[in-house]
């Protein structure tokens, strides 16, 4: 009884004691493209937030919807407004695993591709993603990217048959993180 | 034994709190920042009513409004059609809070012209600025050939002014509402029976019903005294309709005049006697300037 006990306390415990190294960025990238023959329509975010968790590879995003910039501003209204509801929906949201972490050696240059499990939310709709990714580690410093596609359907946005034709059903998503910075607690 | 087996339990409870944090971002997440409130009105204007928008810096939002004749004309008249009276204008945002603007009526062949700032303006979420504070002011010029008269007119006397405090608040994603204090002056009145300066309160609300759809209602009282016998307050109902870069807005009214001055201090029509107007905005808008786009 007391051995079995010790045992589950010495495979427990480490794991449990051992600080997570953290990296995380404020000004992660996400533009996202609309591509018809009637329309290109384009966005951009700067200010989303990343936070990566070197050991366990959990990684979380959190993007503020009315930060996406568009050429024209009633663009950028109806975006807010018709399509996404920001007010009800103010942040979209990925929280998931990197599954092969372990690949990534942190400590010396390169680019590692990466296999991303999730849940994304947006527009009040949760939903299971399974993602591919890189990330770059260059001189010390790491970096990521991905490109998702996302369709408007899965995350009921619909889209008024008025201008169907100028928005594309499948919309591409780039995700860009410059630099992840060491969480200093 | 026990002992050990409750101290490590006890142990794991500690932990617990630590495994639990398992939404990472709130360990990044600060305060957010101040987001103000958009499209507490589709439009820059309510019908006749300047709202809560401005039009969107770098924006130029050319209008078409017409106004036609009155709806107990009847089928002889087809019902207020066979007259229109209309205004073009365009109005530009030089940023986000601040516009200009020009027009041109059949009413009085007026030419205007109008300022537009945004003062205090409401903020997302967590109440910081509770509503919306918008500064108007307008002036025109009425371009009618001076009839013969028996005293002489001056260029003077074609002038008008309106100045207007916009103070609203967006309730939720369809309600918004406004009231709007104003002073009209006018250099030249008819009769005695009639002030210069005028002061007079406007309300108006939008509801938006449906996504892209929205009614619209708005009301002008002027205190008694101010104005000759005939003249009534100015009541419009209406509904704004957005597609892509236009909004159309239909409505009715018992003021066929598009200016400011005209639809507070000169209407004469009466909603109870059938004196309604059908009408249309038609607004169009034009990216002139974009936004910078954002550095790589």
């Amino acid at each position: 009884m007391l051995s079995r006990f010790l045992l589950i306390a010495l495979f427990t415990l480490p794991s449990i004691s051992e600080a997570q190294t953290k990296y995380f960025t404020k000004k992660g990238q996400i533009s996202f493209y609309s591509d018809t023959p009637v329309e290109k329509i384009e966005a951009h975010n700067k200010r989303v937030t990343a936070i990566l968790e070197k050991e366990s590879g959990k990684i979380e995003f959190s993007v503020l919807i009315t930060a996406f910039e568009f050429e024209k501003a009633l663009m950028q209204e109806h975006f807010n407004e018709n399509y996404m509801e920001s007010s009800k929906y103010p942040k979209s949201t990925f929280k998931g695993n990197i599954s092969n972490i372990q690949s990534v050696d942190f400590s010396k240059d390169g680019e590692y591709p990466l296999t991303l499990d999730g849940e994304l939310t947006m527009h009040g709709v949760t939903r299971k993603v399974n993602e591919k990714g890189k990330l770059i580690i260059s001189k010390g410093k790491i970096s990521a990217s991905a490109t998702i596609n996302v369709a408007l359907k899965d995350y009921n946005i619909s889209v008024p048959s008025v201008v169907g034709a100028k928005i594309a059903e499948i919309i591409r998503v780039e995700i860009v993180i410059p630099q992840f910075d060491l969480l200093k607690k | 034994m026990k002992l050990f087996c409750l101290s490590f339990i006890a142990l794991h409870l500690i932990c617990i709190p630590e495994l639990n944090a398992q939404d990472l971002l709130n360990e990044i997440e600060g305060d957010d920042e101040l987001q103000h409130v958009r499209a507490s009105f589709k439009n820059p204007k309510v019908i006749n009513a300047q709202s809560l928008e401005t039009t969107h810096a770098g924006v130029l939002d050319f209008r078409i409004s017409h106004r036609f004749g009155r709806l107990n004309g009847g089928l002889y008249e087809l019902f207020g059609l066979d007259q229109a009276s209309l205004r073009l204008s365009f109005d530009y945002g030089i940023t986000d809070r601040f516009q200009i603007g020009v027009g041109r009526s059949t009413y009085e062949k007026t030419y205007d012209g109008h300022l537009k700032y945004r003062l205090l303006w409401q903020t997302e979420g967590s109440n910081k600025m509770p509503l919306s504070l918008v500064l108007f002011s307008t002036m025109s010029v009425n371009t009618l050939r001076f009839p013969n008269l028996t005293y002489e007119r001056t260029f003077v006397t074609r002038l008008n002014y309106v100045h207007q405090m916009i103070i609203g608040r967006k309730f939720n994603t369809a309600l918004s509402a406004e009231i709007l204090p104003t002073i009209v002056h006018r250099n030249f009145v008819l009769t005695s029976a009639e002030k210069n300066t005028v002061y007079a309160i406007g309300g108006a609300a939008r509801y938006k019903f449906v996504q892209r759809v929205a009614f619209n209602a708005e009301y002008f009282y002027v205190p008694e005294g101010q104005l000759a016998p005939g003249f009534t307050n100015s009541l419009s109902l209406g509904f704004d309709i957005e597609t892509g870069g236009h909004v159309f807005q239909l409505h009715f009214t018992n003021s066929p005049i598009m200016i400011d001055k005209g639809f507070i201090t000169e209407t004469t029509g009466k909603w109870s006697k059938g004196d309604i107007h059908f009408g249309f905005n038609i607004s169009r808008v034009f990216t002139m300037k974009q936004p910078k786009k954002p550095k790589e």
